[in-house]
């Protein structure tokens, strides 16, 4: 652009006389869920000022699960009244879209939170310290690990109750993710969540320097990735002249030629659009955790705080797919010959690449880590379907995913020894014979991780896999299906572990938590065995929430 | 609307698991009664099955169907024919055997005094409960396959029955074992994972080839596709048709098994006590060949026969190649293993004569195998408990020790060779006569198998049972109560089906002609002619 251009652009805006910039319009009714949470987040904050010490946790908690339980009910009210399906609408002057996609992930992400936040809050795991209750949190994240400021904390009993805020901050993101509607707010919803996660994975109150260690990661590289999606952005804004998606879409398929006298040079680029779609993709696969851009899965997961994994596993892994699937279904289905191909190399190397390096894997939260992207490859076959069962199947899948995770990460909080959780698989050895209910719920997530029928896996599997036959991607299952088969290979040998395995003499105990964990872990296994044996009106659900709004 | 007798029949044992698995740790013997009750109550239901099913009416009787997963284009479809419906029985009538002769195997051993460890006490170990539990839950995902007629329904199950399989063959082994009881454990969980895994891959590339057939088909209802294909108004391309048909039977194969596939098979039966080792060869094993009648000759007729001269050079390999082994094992149940797989081939050699008489032969040769095998693998078992061995050199001379277990013993062992009079030979010879009728050369192949099948059965009878009596067995016990009770009824079975099959066949026939039909098979026509 030249600078004559960009001057142009400037006395324009400076001539429009101030009165008539319009005041935005805001539905505040179909952006309720997102309010609820951020508002909840924001007094969360002041409960950290003005509360007393003691009594924080309690209300914090209460504030989260209120907050998270009021925006999933206006979730389901916004759904209910045909919001996700005949009413759907662009929202907050084209900045959101309320649809179905939109509301059936918030809803996930809604209650796949709502599930974490009881792991959050657990507080029977660890032993007291200093006679107060303590949870898997940081007494004082600014304290230098091992310091004399952190065993003063410990003794002060300090715990991080900030953990609340900082996650209702991220869930927020999360619920904006999917359903921005132009690329400006998709930048700031991918930073309004990965920020707060960021911190989250630091704050570990054991191993903390391993925790430290993930955050850093995590953050360099998912720096890199917002780089990425940003220089993204500017350059489809160049080719298109506008952020918005559906403007995008427009251009690229040709039906607007409208000319902006200032970006001449540039719009209709077709260089700017190869460019930045790719540079868009990579951001967005860098945050499912897809290969090549996966390296930060594994040590982050292992890191940070067990609670967060599992809400980080679920939660990202929705939104991410979510904002994927509509930049990748609105925005660019006209370029579908370009990117089919590459999503193609990626969901093959990501389903291989994931199942094969996890075999090698000998702590349970790594383990989980690689399986994660082997998930991540599977979903990818799905979503390069482009059909309305594509959609729905993604969709049914996520759901699925997100509890089964949420479950097996609560259950890996549980085997502890006296240096915190012991993620060793070596440690599970016969884990099945010194609490065999435990070591069952895991088999029964293992299993669904491995899709095993009768279990959520299973249906969900079925579906992506249907849909990308159904959509021309057969040798895509069959390469799936291998994949699955390598897959079941370490998912079975933590079975054999737990199971035929005699126990150690020094091995881990399974400690019996407070009602909070447990009720994860029972909504993990009760939604693992429903959507297993009677998926239907899930899919049902799913099918009438794939339709994108334009 | 009727009862729905096939759900029940399939319910009932999975009711029972769930009450074993509920029963106090303390109550064992009540588990293990409870267990009992259940399997009887489902012999019952398949009689009932059995006796309401009309061998000249309708190809699929007792049929339900209800709507299930609507998006998959799935249903909850039961119906059973002719072959359905004998190898339910064969089910049903064989577990409560399995779970007689299984009484003692899952108690807790001695040494750790009966107790579960300490530190367990919050959440008590429970195996034997689990055991019980764990055979009821198979045998209630069997019998549901047997009954399914919707490809997915059945899928489902084929794939889920191998967890509860996999603990089963993991989880509870030989109380004494010569290297040890860490060694075992090793070998044991070994042998489980190897089920699993060549099972689960089987199942995979089956999943590939029922999506495939859904995209293709746009149905999972064996009736919808078969009618649909008959009418012309499913065509299938040659190479689509071959692609699924060879999905399909590449995990029936590992499950039959068929050589190659078939090494899984001598490590869990190996590894697995003799009751779990004749669960899996005589009922879940079944699955594989029955699914290869019902579902590869039905969906893929014209890719059946194209692949019909290789399968039967695999399934003559499978028997010579099976008989030979199972000749040099020293293993007295690997021994049995390699005898099955021999026998396994048999079957698939049956199947895929495309004759009448070899299917009905391969039909009662699975419940005439099921039988002999438990027959001889029980009594077995009972031999192998009183020992601690399974090594054949380790026994000799029983037969002066305990006269009624090595008699039984060899009348197992007869029926494994198919002597005539006993059930087996009735099934073996229709094989063989369907097989020549259509492939002179192939029969002839087979027979071999006959031979080096007395070859193996003699040798072992004579190294363990007969000679000078050995100094380990001098004081072994004969046959108790609850032992004769789960051996006599077997033998009397397979005389009683050896010299009288007809109630079985009568079933067998007319399900034989539809398959024959589907795949649009005549039987060769006598021609002396040509035989000068």
């Amino acid at each position: 652009m030249s600078a004559s251009a960009v001057h142009s652009l400037w006395t324009t805006a400076a001539q429009q006389p101030v009165d008539s910039i319009p005041a935005p319009h805001i539905e505040y009714s179909q952006l309720a869920p997102m309010l609820i949470v951020v508002g909840a987040a924001v007094l969360g904050v002041l409960v950290e000022v003005v509360v007393p010490r003691k009594a924080r946790y309690h209300s914090q908690l209460f504030l989260s699960v209120t907050a998270l339980a009021a925006a999933f009910a206006a979730v389901v009210g916004l759904a209910a009244t045909g919001h996700g399906t005949t009413k759907v609408q662009i929202a907050a002057m084209g900045a959101i879209a309320v649809d179905g996609p939109a509301l059936f992930l918030q809803g996930t992400i809604l209650l796949a939170s709502l599930a974490a936040v009881f792991t959050f809050a657990e507080r029977r795991l660890d032993p007291r310290a200093h006679g107060k209750h303590v949870d898997s949190f940081v007494a004082q994240a600014g304290s230098v690990p091992g310091g004399e400021g952190e065993q003063a904390a410990v003794r002060a009993g300090f715990t991080t109750t900030e953990v609340y805020p900082l996650m209702l901050f991220a869930v927020t993101g999360m619920l904006v993710f999917p359903a921005a509607n132009d690329l400006l707010t998709l930048f700031i919803a991918l930073e309004v969540f990965s920020l707060p996660l960021y911190l989250l994975c630091a704050l570990a109150r054991r191993k903390r320097l391993m925790s430290q260690e993930a955050a850093v990661k995590y953050f360099l590289l998912g720096a890199f990735s917002s780089a990425f999606l940003l220089f993204g952005i500017a350059l489809l804004y160049g080719y298109a002249g506008s952020v918005s998606y559906a403007r995008i879409a427009e251009v690229v398929d040709g039906s607007v030629r409208a000319i902006d006298p200032a970006l001449a040079q540039t719009m209709g680029n077709d260089a700017l659009l190869l460019i930045g779609g790719a540079m868009l993709l990579m951001g967005l696969l860098f945050k499912v955790g897809a290969v090549p851009f996966h390296m930060w899965t594994p040590d982050v997961y292992q890191g940070a705080p067990t609670p967060v994994t599992g809400f980080m596993a679920a939660a990202t892994k929705v939104a991410a797919f979510g904002a994927l699937l509509r930049l990748l279904y609105v925005v660019l289905p006209g370029l579908n010959w370009d990117w089919r191909p590459v999503l193609w190399g990626v969901a093959i190397v990501t389903m291989l690449g994931g199942a094969i390096v996890a075999i090698t894997q000998t702590d349970i939260k790594r383990l989980l880590a690689y399986s994660s992207i082997a998930h991540a490859g599977f979903i990818l076959a799905g979503v390069i379907a482009l059909t309305p069962d594509g959609i729905s199947s993604v969709l049914f899948y996520l759901a699925a995913y997100s509890f089964v995770t949420i479950g097996a990460f609560a259950v890996v909080t549980l085997v502890r020894d006296a240096g915190g959780e012991a993620t060793h698989l070596s440690k599970w050895a016969g884990l099945g014979r010194r609490s065999p209910l435990a070591a069952a719920v895991f088999a029964v997530f293992l299993l669904a991780f491995a899709g095993i029928p009768l279990t959520s896996g299973f249906a969900g599997k079925f579906a992506v896999f249907k849909a990308a036959a159904e959509g021309g991607a057969g040798a895509l299952v069959v390469i799936g299906v291998i994949a699955s088969a390598i897959a079941a290979f370490f998912y079975i040998r933590v079975i054999v572990l737990m199971f035929f395995s005699e126990p150690k003499p020094e091995g881990p105990t399974v400690a019996v938590p407070s009602p909070l964990t447990m009720t994860t872990i029972a909504v993990g296994v009760a939604v693992t065995l429903a959507l297993g044996v009677a998926p239907q009106y899930f899919l049902d659900l799913a099918g009438q929430a794939s339709g994108f709004v334009r | 609307m009727s009862f729905p007798l096939l759900t029940a029949t399939a319910a009932l044992p999975a009711v029972g698991a769930v009450a074993v698995a509920a029963v106090p740790a303390a109550r064992r013997t009540a588990a293990k009664w409870l267990a009992l009750l259940f399997s009887l109550g489902t012999l019952a239901l398949a009689v009932t099955v059995l006796v309401r099913f009309e061998p000249g009416g309708a190809r699929y009787q007792l049929t339900e169907s209800h709507a299930w997963i609507a998006d998959f284009g799935v249903r909850y479809e039961l119906g059973v024919d002719g072959i359905g419906v004998t190898l339910l029985a064969l089910t049903a009538l064989l577990v409560p055997f399995v779970i007689a002769a299984g009484w003692h195997d899952a108690d807790p051993s001695p040494d750790s005094g009966g107790e579960a460890p300490a530190e367990t006490k919050h959440y008590r170990w429970r195996p034997t409960q689990g055991f019980f539990a764990l055979i009821l839950m198979v045998e209630a995902m069997v019998i549901l396959s047997f009954e399914a007629t919707d490809v997915f329904l059945f899928y489902i199950l084929f794939e889920a029955m191998l967890i509860p399989m996999y603990f089963l063959i993991g989880g509870f082994g030989d109380r004494a074992h010569a290297q040890g009881e860490e060694a075992a454990a090793t070998q044991r969980s070994y042998a489980a994972v190897k089920f699993l895994l060549y099972n689960l891959v089987g199942g995979l590339i089956m999943l590939a080839a029922v999506i495939g057939l859904y995209v293709v088909a746009g149905s999972f209802s064996l009736g919808e596709i078969a009618a649909a294909r008959a009418s012309g108004e499913l065509e299938m391309a040659t190479n689509t048709e071959r692609l699924l048909f060879l999905g399909f039977f590449f995990a029936f194969a590992i499950k039959a098994p068929l050589w190659p596939l078939h090494t899984w098979l001598p490590n869990a039966m190996g590894e697995a006590t003799a009751p779990v080792a004749v669960l899996i060869t005589a009922v879940v094993d079944k699955v594989g060949t029955f699914a290869m009648l019902r579902f590869c000759l039905q969906l893929f007729p014209e890719a059946s026969k194209w692949a019909t001269p290789v399968i039967i050079v695999l399934s003559l390999i499978s028997i010579v190649y099976g008989a030979l082994l199972a000749v040099g094992q020293r293993d007295i149940k690997r021994l049995i293993a390699y005898a099955s797989i021999s026998h396994f081939g048999f079957i698939i050699l049956g199947i895929f004569a495309m004759t009448s008489q070899g299917q009905s032969g391969a039909t009662l040769y699975m419940v005439n195998h099921g039988i002999s095998t438990a027959a001889l693998m029980l009594v077995a078992g009972f031999l192998i408990s009183r020992r601690g061995s399974r090594l054949i050199a380790d026994y000799g001379g029983v037969q002066k020790v305990a006269p009624v277990l090595a008699g039984t013993f060899l009348v197992g062992g007869l029926a494994t060779l198919s002597l005539p009079g006993l059930a087996p030979f009735v099934s073996e010879f229709l094989v063989l006569v369907g097989t020549f009728t259509r492939y002179p050369a192939a029969g002839i192949v087979a027979t071999f198998g006959i031979v080096l099948a007395a070859l193996y059965v003699l040798v072992l009878y004579q190294r363990t049972m007969t000679g000078p009596v050995k100094e380990e067995v001098r004081s072994m016990p004969d046959l108790r109560v609850r032992e004769l009770a789960v051996v006599a009824p077997l033998i009397a079975l397979l005389i009683f089906l050896g010299v009288y099959p007809k109630p079985v066949t009568e079933i067998v026939n007319p399900a034989v002609e539809h398959t024959m039909s589907d795949v649009q098979q005549q039987d060769p026509r006598p021609d002396v002619e040509a035989a000068k």
